[in-house]
């Protein structure tokens, strides 16, 4: 069913574009056909396929570090109020920094390599996952607690046994957030400076005028987020439904 | 379990500078269920939770002391309305979660053998979504036996079942924790007419003792003695508000 609902959209979107392009008769170095980026896809699935693995590569690496250091902090933040104090409104006000100024300055401290779009992904994810799975531990059921405070509970098992699992589905939506904005980060700092990855891909066949290379790695890198969110949907799902009451 | 204390709680309490009720002096005899009976808002469940030494919105000038002397920390166990079962834990996980949260190693084998008291022998490996509202409250009483407590604490535990499960759930919690000091916070007459060795009615300002049968509790639901103290209860709730 909902695999029927994508192919129709998709399906729609591809006729609205073959009739942009027909209605318009812009030329190829401007609009390319569906067509014409498929074939593009295919002609240069090698090139394309080298480069999205360097970027996924990016992108996964990035989640795992910052999906870390976002549920490290938020744990953190859970269980010491001087430290939501503190450092509450530094994380809000790190957010409010534009994370694309940063990437030159990135790539600068950290060089053209991997390191510097890993950091970009981990930048652009770590707000999200840390407020999102922060909001789920400070909203432990009361009801939980009481019980958990008649029980005589120590603060650190109520933290592993209740309020650490009863704050799963929250980590689950920030992760899927976190899924969709890494690609972009990775893609980013691929576009400062980069001699790998679609980012790189993209400028490369941008300056050449290859239109349709450049949507046909658009495409797979839109692929591969979709993909990812996909896989911490499925993810979030499975950790929700324990949750039913 | 250790010999079942009396529990006197005798003081007042406020919530931001308004009374909330008393001066009372509110005696609970050991090893005997005493009922507070009650409107919603007098104040019935902040008398449990300041027993239970949980959060509460009141502040409380008094004492609250047992008949041995002794604290009462560590010799409580406490039941709601909510069965403050956790979802994602089995049954197994869920009676077993008080020496988890104070890092014992849990009795395996005395849970299943209280969730096969209460019942619930065929559940052991559910979750608690998987059962009826009834059974889960079976749960939360197992859960409440595992913790093996003196003094049980009752927070309108049986308010949210149908007639027929509440009643079965009262016998079963009635022979289940005999010889314990029982608080039952209730707001439903008949529960409290089958189930106080004591009954107290609590308003604004007083607490009003109750002649209750000699009968012991569970009182069968149709002994007549039991039906006029129902009544006479309803009376008094109601000409109270």
């Amino acid at each position: 069913m909902k695999i029927r609902h994508a192919l129709t959209s998709a399906t729609v979107l591809i006729v609205v574009w073959q009739s942009i392009v027909w209605a318009t008769g812009l030329p190829k170095f401007i609009l390319p056909s569906p067509l014409q980026v498929a074939s593009a896809l295919s002609g240069n699935a090698g090139l394309i396929g080298e480069h999205a693995l360097v970027t996924l590569g990016e992108v996964v690496l990035g989640m795992i570090i910052g999906s870390v250091l976002g549920i490290g902090t938020a744990l953190h933040l859970a269980t010491s109020e001087r430290a939501r104090r503190l450092l509450g409104p530094i994380l809000v006000f790190s957010q409010a920094i534009p994370v694309f100024a940063l990437a030159p300055v990135l790539t600068l401290w950290l060089g053209y390599g991997l390191w510097s779009k890993i950091a970009m992904a981990v930048l652009i994810i770590y707000f999200p996952v840390t407020s999102s799975f922060l909001d789920g531990l400070l909203q432990t059921p009361q009801s939980y607690l009481d019980l958990a405070n008649s029980m005589r509970a120590r603060p650190l098992k109520t933290l592993w046994h209740i309020r650490i699992p009863a704050a799963l589905p929250s980590l689950g939506s920030g992760l899927k957030l976190a899924a969709v904005y890494a690609p972009i980060g990775a893609v980013i700092g691929e576009w400062v400076g980069a001699s790998k990855g679609l980012g790189y891909l993209m400028l490369l066949a941008n300056g050449r005028a290859k239109i349709d290379l450049m949507f046909a790695a658009v495409i797979v890198l839109c692929a591969m987020s979709v993909s990812l969110y996909l896989f911490f949907d499925a993810v979030s799902r499975r950790m929700a439904k324990d949750h039913v009451v | 379990m250790t010999n079942a204390p009396g529990i006197t709680v005798s003081g007042r309490a406020t919530s931001k500078g308004e009374p909330l009720f008393g001066p009372l002096n509110f005696e609970m005899p050991p090893g005997r269920w005493s009922c507070l009976l009650g409107a919603s808002g007098v104040g019935k469940t902040t008398v449990l939770r300041l027993i239970a030494e949980m959060d509460s919105h009141a502040s409380f000038t008094g004492t609250i002391s047992a008949s041995d002397g002794a604290p009462l920390t560590n010799r409580i166990a406490y039941m709601a309305q909510s069965d403050m079962l956790l979802p994602w834990l089995t049954l197994r996980g869920n009676v077993t979660i008080g020496a988890k949260l104070r890092g014992e190693t849990a009795d395996i084998d005395r849970a299943e053998r209280l969730l096969r008291r209460v019942g619930l022998s065929a559940h052991l490996d559910k979750k608690p979504s998987a059962l009826s509202g009834g059974q889960r409250q079976r749960v939360a009483l197992a859960r409440t036996l595992m913790e093996d407590r003196p003094v049980i604490l009752l927070d309108e535990p049986f308010s949210a079942l149908d007639a027929k499960t509440r009643a079965d759930m009262q016998d079963l919690a009635a022979e289940q924790l005999a010889r314990r000091t029982v608080l039952l916070v209730t707001h439903d007459p008949a529960e409290a007419a089958r189930l106080g060795d004591q009954i107290n009615i609590m308003t604004q300002t007083d607490l009003i003792p109750m002649n209750v049968p000699h009968s012991s509790a569970p009182r069968p639901v149709n002994d007549p003695a039991t039906l006029v103290l129902q009544g006479q209860l309803y009376q008094l709730l109601r000409e109270d508000a």
